[in-house]
């Protein structure tokens, strides 16, 4: 039997090393040239609970996961029973017979491991070998695998997958999965990507404190921080983070931070800081649902209006939400180049499902560049807010022979004197709000919106970020226009409101209960018909959002 | 700029706006001798000072010197100033930060920077008042202080910020007062000089709202006149114990270097030889060949 796309799920508890797994299957279908997409789901623990991932693999380009799979890997019993709505007429179940009472092909993961005096995570490896025979492919395939993704006792885990490739020799094949031209390309988190994008646009400094679904980042960065070249710095808390990023920035590092929402609500004072003071500064913002603690390893787009609105006073902002990896990286970039050239704080939203999901990608990374920005060359007497040249001041930075750099929280004067005077106060503003029309001339050169599907079609659907990805695949055949704004501050109305013209129905599509992204785009006049949200912490899935669609548009 | 400058080269435009007699102004001036000797020295290059302060009447000394500054926000000023040393080793990074602002509102953040041994000097304002805001108790005003928020008299005592400095591993330790402006001067400048974090909590009376001029001019002495040896902690220590930042009943306060110790500093630890100022970014070309 052979498939146009196949998902594998392998469940199990916290410390079954579900990720690992998740990995290595996805490694594996790489090899075969597919497209992958990992989606990974856990509570929030550290042993115990129930930890799965779903491996998607098609011939052609995916962002989303399908709620039914092809092979189930149950390393427990609640594997089995949690997931066996998931099966279909042919799809196959693995399992450790050594635990797991089922139907289908099942080695004694446990034994196996053990007989060599394995701990018992290494039943990964065995079912990975097994996995391997059943979609038909070559051994040295999975030896490959082995290799590029373990560190510790690689033959022996080489071995343990040898046997439980050769345990599941009656169902070789029953599932082939046959190679397909193109990849392997590099498989990517959100967070990597976005750990990526901003290296490559000069990222030198990244802090942040940990909180899920952001952590990613600092644990990336912290791991290659020397091939990198970059400083990582986790201190006593958010304030301080962004504190510190704020005084490197001063001085004239390329800093980024990260954080999900409650960590964000810990910054926003120094949002408003950078907003007054006028410092560079990207952060990551990767949402979870809340409020408040809410479910920390769960999903969700619930801080839209909150990144939007955060700060005290006004102030400009530029807000972005990329939609897959590749998008992430890129923006990831931009984040960091904008916040330079507009000396301003900017906020890339990410969530759990981007953050954590893994994507297959093809980054061309020569297309990202560390932008010039505009820096005081000597002449005349330096003034950090010299208005000159409009909203935007050159930049000097401490220990530059003949300048002396003030900045301040406070309202000030063009040399960063602490000023009340009512004709600075009202100069003050101007020059930071004139830089709105600055960044969206800057935006106007950039893509800002991308449109997917039926593009002719009158039926819309808008969507953004992470959502995207599972919205254009349920779309498809449908006669349906995707249309998702990569920037959502300044909104890119310029090249949004002609998809809201002469349509016959525009529908919203978003991970939260309140519409969002509906209600900032009728901020801006633009009028969406009818909402479809989720907001069960979990992500819209391919089939589940096929069906909605269909009725909302029947 | 390894000429000698004077202290007028220091001065800005804007307006003083401190009230008459406040002890702002004596930390004002024996700031600017410091950076000044500092400067004609030869020890630092002006262009290389960094001042930094938070929010409060103490704040305002960012406009009236003539350096880098950041100007920042009520409490956080050790972030910002971890962050440009992070940024740029050659920098000389001196934060002036109030009681309220520094032991308050930052608390934390002056505890983890002691901790770390940033290689940066806290100036604090100590008048033991909220100025700014008309009066209020702060951290380290007496127990029983009658303020704006605490008319029956502040239900809390004080801490002891260079008890709490000492046991946090500060590497150097000290106390000024306003009323001592050339002893002042030699510890700022001790302090800057210091390799590591420095605190020097600085007694200034409010003129205003806690006027402790009589207070502290009968109680005051210097460590150095009796032999203290700031290389011993625990002598250190027992010091610290000998004024409580309490009121009336309290005995003799001793002011200059408490403790001074080497430390390595947490900037030299965590940037390892790296340059934060070169932005060029390295390929990625084979570390996305171990994703696939």
């Amino acid at each position: 039997m052979t498939n146009d796309e196949y998902s594998v799920l392998v469940g199990g508890q916290a410390g079954d090393g579900i990720k690992q797994a998740g990995n290595s299957i996805g490694r594996l279908f790489n090899r075969l040239g597919y497209w992958v997409f990992v989606y990974e789901d856990y509570p929030s623990l550290i042993r115990g609970g129930h930890n799965f991932a779903i491996v998607r693999a098609k011939p052609t380009e995916i962002h989303a996961h399908r709620d039914m799979v092809d092979v189930l890997i149950a390393l427990n019993q609640e594997s089995v029973e949690r997931h066996k709505w998931r099966l279909k007429p042919r799809s196959l179940v693995v399992f450790d017979q050594s635990k797991v009472k089922a139907d289908g092909l099942g080695p004694p993961m446990s034994e196996t491991a053990k007989s060599r005096g394995l701990p018992s995570i290494v039943r990964n490896t065995v079912a990975l070998g097994s996995l391997a025979s059943v979609v038909g492919v070559g051994f040295e395939s999975v030896e490959d695998v082995i290799r590029s993704s373990i560190t510790k006792r690689v033959d022996e885990n080489i071995a343990v997958a040898k046997e439980g490739y050769d345990m599941a020799e009656d169902h070789r094949g029953t599932i082939r999965v046959p190679p397909v031209k193109g990849g392997p390309r590099p498989l990517l988190s959100g967070n990597e990507a976005i750990a990526l994008g901003a290296v490559r646009a000069g990222l030198k400094l990244y802090v942040a404190y940990p909180m899920t679904p952001s952590s990613s980042i600092l644990h990336y960065l912290s791991a290659n921080a020397d091939r990198l070249n970059v400083v990582v710095v986790h201190p006593e808390n958010e304030i301080a983070v962004i504190g510190m990023a704020e005084g490197a920035a001063y001085a004239g590092a390329r800093t980024m931070v990260g954080t999900s929402g409650g960590g964000f609500a810990l910054m926003v004072e120094h949002l408003s800081l950078a907003g007054q003071a006028e410092i560079p500064v990207p952060i990551v913002l990767a949402q979870r649902p809340g409020p408040s603690t809410g479910v920390p390893t769960h999903t969700a787009q619930g801080d839209l209006l909150f990144a939007l609105f955060a700060g005290h006073g006004e102030f400009p902002r530029v807000l972005m939400a990329p939609g897959d990896a590749e998008e992430a990286f890129h923006l990831s970039a931009d984040a960091l180049n904008l916040a330079w050239k507009f000396q301003v704080p900017v906020i890339l939203m990410s969530d759990k499902h981007l953050s954590e999901s893994t994507y297959s990608t093809e980054l061309d990374e020569d297309r990202v560049k560390v932008e010039p920005f505009p820096v005081w060359r000597g002449d005349g007497q330096y003034k950090r807010y010299s208005q000159a040249d409009g909203s935007i001041s050159l930049l000097a930075f401490p220990g530059t022979d003949g300048a002396i750099v003030k900045l301040n929280s406070y309202e000030h004067d063009e040399y960063g004197v602490t000023t009340e005077e009512p004709e600075l106060i009202r100069r003050g503003h101007d020059k930071r709000l004139g830089k709105t029309k600055l960044i969206e001339a800057e935006l106007r050169k950039r893509q800002t919106v991308r449109v997917f599907g039926d593009i002719a079609s009158r039926r819309v659907i808008v969507t953004w970020g992470s959502t995207r990805g599972a919205v254009v695949e349920a779309a498809a055949g449908q006669s349906l226009k995707v249309v998702q704004p990569l920037y959502l501050s300044p909104l890119p109305i310029w090249e949004l409101s002609s998809h809201f013209e002469n349509v016959e129905k525009v529908v919203c599509v978003e991970a939260n209960s309140t519409a969002q992204l509906s209600t900032w785009l009728a901020f801006h006049g633009l009028g969406v018909d009818e909402n479809v949200l989720k907001y069960d912490g979990r992500p819209f899935t391919v089939d589940q959002l096929e069906e909605e669609i269909k009725e909302v548009f029947s | 700029m390894a000429a000698g400058i004077g202290v007028s080269d220091l001065n800005t435009y804007a307006t003083n706006t401190w009230c008459p007699g406040c002890g702002n102004f004596a930390i004002e001036r024996a700031a600017k001798l410091a950076f000044v000797e500092l400067v004609s020295e030869g020890e630092v290059k002006r262009e290389n000072l960094v001042m930094l302060s938070g929010i409060g009447c103490h704040g305002k000394i960012a406009d009236y010197i003539d350096l880098n500054s950041f100007y920042s926000i009520h409490g956080r000023v050790p972030g910002p100033a971890t962050g440009i040393r992070l940024a740029n080793r050659e920098l000389v990074v001196v934060g002036f930060a109030g009681d309220g602002d520094a032991y308050g509102e930052g608390l934390d953040h002056l505890i983890f920077a002691a901790k770390r041994n940033v290689n940066m000097t806290m100036i604090i304002h100590d008048n033991r008042v909220y100025g700014l805001t008309t009066g209020q108790f702060t951290p380290t005003s007496p127990k029983g202080f009658e303020g704006k928020s605490t008319p029956r008299g502040a239900p809390e005592g004080p801490i002891n910020p260079i008890q709490l400095m000492l046991s946090v591993g500060a590497t150097f330790v000290a106390r000024a007062y306003s009323g001592r402006l050339d002893h002042m001067k030699d510890v700022f400048k001790r302090a800057i000089m210091h390799k590591g974090f420095a605190l020097v909590d600085a007694l200034q009376p409010c003129f205003t709202f806690f006027d402790t001029y009589s207070y502290y001019n009968s109680r005051v002495y210097d460590l150095q006149d009796e032999k203290h040896d700031h290389a011993d902690w625990n002598a250190a220590s027992a010091k610290s114990r000998e004024w409580d930042y309490g009121g009336e009943e309290s005995g003799r306060i001793p002011i200059g270097i408490f403790y001074q110790a080497e430390r390595p500093t947490y900037e030299d630890a965590v940037v390892a030889g790296k340059n934060l100022l070169d932005s060029s970014p390295p390929g990625l070309q084979d570390l996305l060949r171990e994703h696939m």
